[in-house]
């Protein structure tokens, strides 16, 4: 950012004082341009923000008073096993959804990625389940997941399998469709992302290995993954993050169960918060979920950069 | 269509400058119809877009199975919904179920709670975004960028970990149970004026400088040089954020409790609730929950899909 220009024909002393002058009158008109937005943004983001990290080292609940108690809330934390069920039910979501829904975007991405009259019309298409709400996203899929005569299992059936899973009613399954729903509704967004990205490719690394006897699927390897490398180390840091904050569409879906088989970190933040008023307890947890957001970005940050060098 | 094939040009343009990349696209189209005269090549050409035009339709076709099925169920009777084997078209198209929904649940009052909240969000969102934006790229002062700062710092912090203390914080102010928590927690979200800083960012200084010359305030050159030359990235925040404020289930399943203030979605979650059984209605609401949001986005595409690759984030 360079400084305002001065004109060099003021004199120093004239024009330091006229620069202060100026300086304060530039403050006063940029606050004035801010405080609109800064003071909703100071009041109902900020301020909640800085209250969270505090809470967590707090003992409050909707019947007493505030209390700092250190470590307590995170101590209790590691202790109970509806913590360790919602982190492990949410790395496992993760682990699904991240890898799912980049090797679908990209393939749907790399499929779409031609000049066609008319293709327009399939990418908005592909596109379209990522800004439908997710309460019908989630009831048709909790429809078509349905157990008994559901198109998804009589499809199974119909292809031999004979004792399909009982999806959002079975502990074991109830994960994979909230995965299979997710993957289905976020590779559009991916897809948007990564034909970006394909489109930045310039075409004379496809015209110089076709040159050098590179087959298509050699040009995949060593043009097309190596050229989308900034894009995928976006989409990794987009789709990990949002694995982590996974919330609404769980709620809608299977709302944690059945038992607590689905149940993740932010739900968990919900229900002890929000639900039962502890909301030292449950800032702990939300600090638990930031901290784990803020290293995996830190994290593929770092990876990043060392391949870079 | 003609909205989509416009679309199209101007994802694959975006690399290039705006006025270049119209220039571009109708470039291409000119030569794809001069190609067109040429013949044996042209027949060879035309068999492999057949065959691709084929497969990404079975393709997309295989995607769209929810909408079709979420489409054909809202047609049929509750006892014809999950039938064996399926009935993709409806033996005997139900339409009473789309006359019948309105009295069943207080769908309209939903649409009118929805609707409120999304308009009054998206005017104050577009609104304080772009002018904190201004602020934020074209004025410069001490502790601008601080602040600013400050601003993306939140947004890496994942809202479910300061929901807590937002909701503390409105049950003092006795706002839980109105629409008025849910304002001022998402008219004022960094989100907007960050996407706006991107692209005010991109507007070069001089414009302003010259205008300061010329003697207008920077309040004028808000109002008369930026906002006009902004238009793109204000039709994307908007659209974004109405879609958004539309589509939350969260923060009106935290906030409103009782059943006249609910938005659509919490109706329609309600009404899957307590009447599990009734396919057809359930399926007849979720659709009519989505048309709204199918006719915005065919309007305005080509600003959705710009806003999001451009941020590289939803609000």
């Amino acid at each position: 950012m360079s400084t305002e220009t001065i004109p060099s024909t003021v004199a120093p002393a004239v024009h330091s004082r006229g620069n202060r002058k100026q300086a304060r009158r530039n403050t006063l008109i940029g606050w004035t341009f801010i405080l609109p937005n800064f003071l909703g943004f100071l009041a109902f983001t900020l301020i909640p923000v800085l209250a969270a990290f505090a809470l967590s080292f707090m003992e409050w609940t909707s019947f007493t008073a505030p209390k700092w108690v250190g470590l307590a809330n995170f101590q209790r934390m590691f202790a109970s096993d509806s913590f360790w069920i919602a982190l492990r039910n949410t790395v496992v979501y993760a682990i699904g959804h991240v890898p799912l829904t980049m090797a679908l975007a990209l393939l749907l991405a790399m499929l779409l990625n031609r000049k066609l009259k008319g293709i327009g019309f399939f990418r908005v298409a592909i596109f379209f389940p990522y800004i439908t709400s997710l309460v019908a996203v989630a009831v048709v899929w909790n429809m078509l997941f349905s157990p008994d005569n559901g198109p998804i299992n009589q499809f199974l059936q119909a292809v031999g399998i004979a004792n399909p899973p009982g999806w959002t009613s079975s502990s074991d399954w109830a994960l994979p469709a909230v995965i299979i729903t997710s993957v289905w509704r976020d590779m559009g967004y991916y897809m948007v992302l990564y034909l970006a990205g394909l489109q930045a490719i310039p075409a004379e690394l496809y015209e110089a290995a076709e040159v050098d006897g590179a087959s298509a699927w050699q040009r995949f390897w060593n043009v097309t993954i190596p050229s989308l490398r900034p894009t995928t180390f976006f989409v990794v840091v987009m789709l990990t993050v949002s694995s982590f904050k996974v919330f609404d569409l769980i709620v809608v879906m299977t709302n944690g169960g059945p038992g607590r088989s689905t149940t993740v970190l932010s739900q968990l933040i919900y229900q002890e918060g929000i639900g039962e008023g502890k909301f030292g307890y449950s800032s702990a947890i939300s600090l638990v979920l930031f901290l784990i957001v803020l290293t995996v970005t830190v994290l593929q940050f770092k990876i990043q950069q060392r391949r870079e060098r | 269509m003609t909205n989509m094939a416009e679309d199209l040009k101007a994802l694959e343009t975006r690399n290039a400058a705006h006025s270049a990349g119209d220039g571009q696209a109708s470039g291409a189209e000119d030569r794809r119809r001069t190609e067109r005269r040429r013949s044996p090549r042209e027949q060879k050409k035309r068999t492999t877009d057949l065959v691709i035009y084929a497969a990404l339709a079975v393709l997309v076709v295989a995607l769209m199975v929810p909408f079709i099925w979420m489409v054909s169920s809202s047609l049929k009777e509750n006892n014809q919904v999950l039938t064996v084997p399926i009935q993709w078209i409806p033996t005997e198209f139900v339409w009473s179920n789309y006359t019948d929904i309105w009295t069943r649940i207080p769908m309209m009052g939903y649409l009118q709670n929805s609707l409120y909240l999304a308009v009054i969000i998206t005017c104050l969102q577009v609104l304080t975004g772009s002018l904190a934006a201004y602020g934020f790229s074209k004025v410069r002062f001490p502790g601008r960028d601080v602040l600013f700062l400050a601003y993306i710092g939140t947004i890496a912090v994942p809202w479910q970990a300061y929901m807590v203390p937002q909701y503390i914080m409105m049950q003092n102010l006795g706002l839980t149970n109105s629409f008025n928590a849910l304002i001022l927690l998402q008219a004022f979200g960094a989100f907007g004026v960050f996407l706006m800083r991107q692209y005010y960012m991109t507007i070069p200084d001089e414009l302003c400088e010259a205008a300061r010359i010329d003697g207008l305030s920077e309040y004028g050159i808000w109002a008369r040089v930026i906002l006009p030359l902004s238009k793109p990235a204000l039709a994307s925040l908007a659209l974004l954020t109405f879609v958004n404020t539309w589509n939350d289930y969260m923060g009106p399943f935290i906030y409103l409790t009782s059943n006249r203030l609910w938005t659509v979605q919490l109706g329609l979650r309600s009404f899957v609730g307590q009447f599990d059984a009734e396919y057809a209605m359930i399926m007849t609401g979720s659709v009519i929950s989505v048309i709204p949001i199918l006719a915005i986005f065919l309007i305005g595409q080509r600003y959705f899909i710009q806003g999001i690759a451009t941020s590289g984030m939803k609000g």
